[in-house]
């Protein structure tokens, strides 16, 4: 038999290129060709009136309702009522100490995301460690001069913002000690850990909201007050470190018994052995359940409108009852789901690119 | 071959240990000297209680009966002396568990660092150094996902170095290797033994025991059957078990 080498050919046409793709995964087979019609058909004629209300028939600016002639969306609503959206009835003199506030968030934040920035550790300690002091003294004011402003005139995007980052960075770590004490060998802290994550965890939030906002004050003396604001942060993440305790445990499940194993037999005590070793490799399998778990947090910050606070929701519910602007509640209704889902989908990918970096080959 | 390594100083003392797990009797009157520089390997068949007796010297296990004295410190209840022991004490596992999280460098350097407060220099460059003794330097930066089975091994042996032990574990360090990289993992430990490291190694690897062991224990059913320096052990065993257990492991 004789030997020789072949030519590399190009692949055939029907492979390559935008046709091929397209025969390949939409038409190959008559009953795919037949599906991929009647979605197509579908899709379209839901996607072409729906693009056309909310972009090309719109009104964009304007002072009133008068604005809106050309049958599309009103955007000239959200637009005039956009402060009350982003800072309830904060008041307007002051909404620069919000801004600043959320600017100084989202800057470390993208600080910590950025791949090559130095100094994460630093950054992140004062993150979870000055800010929160910073921004509630930003918020509240009553300190070098600035103006006090009281919990009830929050709202707004600014509020949902508090509510869940104040509730996501509160719960992890009391989350993952829970967690720890679900596995304690000591008898007392494992039974006090089980009974407080099951009865938060068979608990519905909104049923903890009420308990904070309308139960807990009939508890306490006469005279004395708690901020509603307060009440319901503890309420939301005393429940969701429930959540997140299940969740972490989950994580610390899937932990092979030879790393506690190698991290004994090294020396390591305790404390050394579950933050060295153990919790990094079970917060790192845990990313999507614990993203999920904020991700949910975050949505259900907007139950805290049947208590009276103003979230960005309930913002938009009630500029939907202002005479002015009666029959526009789609469009706040939509303007309110784009600003979630935003932020959520913003925490979702950023798990998905912090799962990729942290990825060791195992 | 005979060694002269052993010095008077008992390292390890088991004396009449007996453990259950649950109803279960899985080590039974064990008793065992092992002096300092000796080097013992512990064969037997699997279930015969000898990974759970080289564990209880760290405490992995606890033991219910008998007395467990290493490098002269008493293991009791007290967590004091418990991490005391384990200083001094380290342990090559089967599975290697390397944190896979971590650098081969960062792994060596931890207890180092955490446990024995080492500056971080100075672990580094003594961590280099081991790993250069089990001949990876090279491999530092690397993760250990990124090593076969036989380097993670190496690696797992120079990080229980890295704390500078009195005595070293091996719990069938070679059984989860790919045949050829067995004899990478035998070289490293025999070149241990050479100077003088106080060894108890749970091995099938009859090879390794006839070249530098001591004293070659048979387990069987939690007990020691049979005890004896190698070439006594291999050539003229005593009891009818271990003939049966050694005519099973030597016949191919």
């Amino acid at each position: 038999m004789k030997y020789e080498i072949q030519p590399t050919l190009p692949p055939p046409a029907s492979m390559v290129g935008v046709i091929g793709w397209m025969r390949k995964h939409l038409f190959n087979g008559p009953i795919n060709s037949v599906a991929t019609i009647v979605v197509g058909y579908f899709l379209i004629s839901f996607l072409v009136p729906t693009i056309q209300w909310i972009f090309i028939d719109a009104d964009w600016v304007g002072d009133s309702r008068d604005a809106c002639t050309s049958g599309g969306a009103c955007w000239v609503f959200i637009n005039n009522r956009l402060d009350q959206f982003l800072y309830g009835f904060y008041p307007e003199a002051e909404h620069w100490r919000v801004q600043t506030a959320f600017i100084l968030l989202i800057g470390s934040i993208i600080w910590l995301v950025m791949p090559q920035t130095p100094k994460k550790g630093l950054v992140a300690a004062l993150l979870l460690v000055v800010y929160p002091v910073v921004a509630f003294f930003l918020l509240y004011g009553d300190i070098f001069g600035l103006e006090t402003v009281e919990t009830h005139l929050w709202g707004g995007l600014s509020l949902t913002l508090v509510l869940a980052v104040v509730g996501i960075v509160a719960s992890l770590p009391l989350g993952i000690l829970l967690a720890l004490g679900r596995q304690s060998e000591m008898p007392i802290v494992k039974s006090v850990c089980v009974i407080f994550i099951e009865i938060w965890r068979g608990v519905p939030l909104i049923t903890v909201l009420f308990m904070a906002s309308v139960m807990l004050p009939l508890f306490f003396p006469e005279g004395m007050s708690f901020d509603k604001l307060l009440r319901a942060l503890i309420g939301i993440t005393l429940f969701q470190s429930a959540y997140m305790a299940e969740v972490i445990r989950g994580g610390l499940q899937a932990i092979p018994k030879g790393q506690y194993e190698a991290a004994d037999a090294l020396g390591l005590g305790y404390w050394q052995k579950m933050i060295l070793i153990i919790m990094p490799q079970a917060l790192k399998l845990m990313i999507p359940g614990i993203v999920n778990t904020f991700i949910a947090l975050f949505k259900d910050t907007s139950l805290v409108l049947i208590i009276g606070l103003f979230d960005v929701l309930a913002i938009g519910q009630a500029a939907n009852q202002d005479p002015k602007w009666i029959g526009y509640s789609t469009e706040s209704y939509l303007f309110v789901a784009l600003l979630f889902w935003v932020f959520c989908f913003s925490m979702s990918r950023y798990s998905q690119q912090l799962e990729r970096q942290l990825h060791t080959g195992h | 071959m005979s060694h002269s390594q052993a010095s008077d100083k008992l390292m390890v003392e088991l004396r009449d240990l007996n453990k259950w797990y649950g109803e279960f009797h899985v080590l039974k009157n064990i008793n065992l000297e092992v002096k300092q520089g000796e080097k013992i390997v512990i064969c037997g068949p699997s279930g015969s209680g000898k990974s759970t007796m080289i564990r209880c010297i760290n405490h992995l296990e606890e033991h219910q009966k008998g007395d467990i004295v290493v490098s002269g410190i008493p293991l009791n209840e007290d967590i004091k002396n418990i991490e005391a022991i384990r200083k001094e004490v380290g342990m090559v596992f089967q599975h290697f568990n390397l944190f896979p999280h971590l650098t081969v460098l960062e792994n060596c350097v931890l207890a180092p660092i955490w446990v024995k407060k080492m500056p971080r220099k100075e672990a580094e460059a003594q961590a280099m150094e081991l790993l250069e003794r089990v001949k990876i330097p090279d491999q530092a930066l690397k993760y250990p996902g990124q090593l076969s089975g036989g380097q993670q091994q190496r690696v797992a042996i120079a990080r229980s170095l890295c704390m500078n032990p009195d005595v070293m574990l091996f719990d069938e360090p070679t059984s989860a290797l790919d045949p050829e990289m067995i004899k990478e993992v035998l070289d490293v430990m025999i070149e241990l033994a050479t100077e003088g490291m106080t060894m108890l190694c749970v091995t099938h690897e009859m090879g390794f025991a006839k070249t530098v062991a001591d004293r070659v224990i048979f387990m069987d059913g939690g007990q020691i059957v049979e005890e004896n320096e190698p070439h006594e052990f291999f050539n003229n065993p005593q009891h009818e078990r271990t003939q049966l257990f050694l005519s099973q492991i030597l016949q191919h």
